[in-house]
């Protein structure tokens, strides 16, 4: 059977390159904000050595934690065994970067989640779309951020926030949709405006499962921000994949004990900011 | 006071009262303003100003601590944290759960979130509060204490409460009007003798069927006409002519001003004509009286100590009726056939 050639490829490819042309300066933008949020959480976690970062560190996830002391410790003891492989400065790139993406993401996320669960028309719309987005291998966002993006850390942190948001929104969605009735009606019986009822009592109603979506996203941001590595963005990942290459075991188990650490810290951290139902 | 069987509509109408359901017709005036009609900014107003509710489910917010639940109202108005909190604790204390101000709602039991529901509703100072079975899960005595202290209320601060019930005791108690409610229309409204002595139909005389008459009907609603009775100027023949006529066996004697003088027994006149007395001379002055608005719960102890006729009298001292025992009976023998002839 002879099907006709469709030209897919070269449409795509110069719908890419008008997108580039008409909206580059944008990008542009868009790409120096990202560049200066990722030096500006990379300055910051560096501003200390690493024996007085770890204390400052055990102390504050102790308080952010409610006190949750194995908590701390395990996360002390992490950053110690980090340190002495010789990976802070690496681990700190790759926090940064998780930190970075998951903060756009979320700031895209979480208003998006709230304006689909008031709004029946965007929730149809969004729903199909994240339904996708979610079907997709993690991979495949990088080559739409290598193409408007180039290679480096900015196109991995892009593709890093587009893969990040769809269960933030979800979750948020979700969340707000699920705020009781009755409550909503206190709120409307009381005389609220639109804006005092989100703040005061559907947002904080629904902050457990809000969170949810914020842990998962940051789960998603480190898993991506390594496979980010592929496209050139920088950190652990970068150190796995040149252990991959060059067949290092060492090397490549060591940046993957750092990951995984890195990961149980966010992961168990995020998760004691949940406030218990 | 709103009553009827579950899924009557009850908390449906209520909800209307402050548009959290829209009414599909007609109006609704606080103060002549028409809730029905009013824009979103002119209703969230008397919302915040004049309305709050109670709700059934209690409905309290659960990352609230007690008095933030309380002072949420206040804060959706914009009033600053001391006066609100202190204007909350004020409505904590009325709902007697002094003390709990900083505890997670969660850890509270049923009837004490139901009292932070109510002070929540109470500390907004509204003029019409909206009450769906706020008593309704209280235990006996706190619920008696909260219905005091809401009659109090009414009475001091002259408030408008549309409560929902289940309970026709409570109803009884604190409604001055009461309306019972069948598939979503209103079957009756009218005070508690109202409803009891002359309900609309047969399903408001049913639903009203277990009420203790005893304690809602008054000397008023069982009292006979005071006829015939006999003029303190009048000669003694008169009066055994009257009693005679009548078939009674005694008659309240009184001046022109209708006050009541005593009673004349138709022995001591049957005798006293013998002697040529007059009536002052066998008048009995010791009698027994009863304001209008007694309840025959009371009365019926009286009574039974004593043959003769309980006279009602009102604040002026006039006769205005007469029980006598078979009135009673026959006032309760009424309403319980009505019922017998239902089932
Ligand atoms: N006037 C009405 N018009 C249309 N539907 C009504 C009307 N009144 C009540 N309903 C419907 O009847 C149902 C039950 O009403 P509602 O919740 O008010 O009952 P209720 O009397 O408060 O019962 P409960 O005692 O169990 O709380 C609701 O689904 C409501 O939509
Ligand atoms: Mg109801």
């Amino acid at each position: 059977m002879i099907l006709p050639d469709l030209p897919i490829g070269e449409t795509v490819e110069s719908g890419v390159y008008w997108l580039n042309d008409k909206f580059g300066f944008l990008m542009d933008i868009f790409s120096n904000i990202i560049d200066i949020l990722i030096s500006s959480f990379k300055d910051a976690l560096l501003f200390l050595p690493p024996f007085a970062f770890i204390i400052v560190a055990t102390i504050l996830i102790y308080l952010i934690s409610r006190k949750n002391i194995k908590l701390a410790i395990g996360s002390a003891f992490g950053l110690l065994l980090i340190d002495s492989m010789g990976l802070w400065t690496l681990s700190m790139e790759t926090i940064a970067l998780v930190l970075s993406s998951a903060l756009v993401a979320l700031l895209i996320a979480i208003p998006t989640g709230i304006i689909a669960a008031k709004n029946e028309t965007i929730f149809h719309i969004v729903k199909p779309i994240l339904d996708f987005m979610q079907t997709m291998p993690s991979f495949v966002y990088l080559i739409p951020a290598v193409i408007f993006f180039g290679l480096g850390n900015v196109p991995g942190l892009v593709a890093t926030i587009v893969f990040a948001m769809p269960p933030a929104i979800r979750l948020t969605n979700l969340g707000i949709r699920q705020v009781p009735v009755e409550l909503e009606e206190v709120a409307t019986a009381f005389g609220t405006t639109s804006i005092q009822k989100l703040f005061k009592v559907e947002l904080p109603v629904a902050l457990p499962t809000i969170m949810a979506g914020v842990n998962q996203c940051i789960m998603l941001s480190l898993s991506m921000v390594v496979i980010a590595a592929m496209i050139g963005a920088r950190g652990l990942g970068y150190q796995v994949l040149v252990g991959i290459q060059r067949v290092n075991i060492g090397q490549g188990f060591e940046a993957g004990l750092g990951i995984v650490i890195i990961a149980i810290i966010l992961d168990r951290l995020t998760q004691s900011l949940t406030p218990k139902k | 006071m709103l009553m009827g069987l579950s899924g009557s509509g009850k908390s449906t109408l209520l909800r209307c009262l402050n548009r959290l359901i829209e009414p599909s017709d007609g109006h609704i005036l606080i103060d002549g303003d028409d809730i029905a009609t009013m824009d979103d900014k002119e209703l969230r107003e008397t919302r915040r100003k004049k309305l709050s509710m109670v709700f059934q489910g209690f409905a309290l917010l659960p990352h609230r601590t007690v008095i933030d639940n309380v002072a949420f109202g206040l804060e959706i108005q914009g009033v600053s944290k001391e006066e609100r909190y202190a204007k909350a604790e004020e409505a904590i204390a009325k709902v007697g759960l002094k003390g709990y101000e900083s505890s997670k709602t969660s850890q509270l039991s049923g009837g004490m979130q139901q009292r932070v529901g109510l002070a929540r509703a109470l500390a907004t100072d509204p003029d019409v509060l909206l009450m769906d079975e706020a008593f309704s899960a209280l235990d006996p005595l706190i619920r008696s204490e909260m219905q005091d202290e809401l009659l109090a209320l009414q009475d001091k601060m002259k408030k408008t409460i549309v409560f929902v019930s289940h309970d026709l005791d409570e109803a009884l108690k604190l409604g001055d009007r009461i309306a019972i409610m069948k598939d979503g229309i209103i079957a009756q409204i009218g005070t508690a003798e109202e409803i009891l002595t002359d309900p609309a139909d047969d399903y408001v005389s049913e639903f009203v069927a277990g009420v203790d008459r005893t304690k809602i009907l008054t000397a008023e609603n069982v009292m006979k006409r005071p006829e015939p009775v006999v003029s303190i100027n009048s000669g003694l023949k008169v009066a055994l002519q009257l009693m005679k006529k009548h078939g009674i066996s005694s008659i309240f004697v009184v001046d022109p001003e209708k006050t009541v003088k005593g009673i004349l027994f138709i022995d001591d006149a049957v005798a006293a004509v013998k002697d040529k007395k007059t009536i002052q001379d066998v008048l009995v002055t010791d009698i027994l009286s009863v304001k209008p608005d007694v309840p025959i719960k009371e009365i019926i102890p009286v009574m039974s100590d004593s043959s003769s006729p309980l006279a009602v009298i009102n604040e002026n001292n006039k006769l205005i009726g007469v029980i006598v025992r078979g009135s009673i009976l026959g006032a309760l023998a009424i309403t319980e056939d009505d019922q017998n002839d239902l089932t």
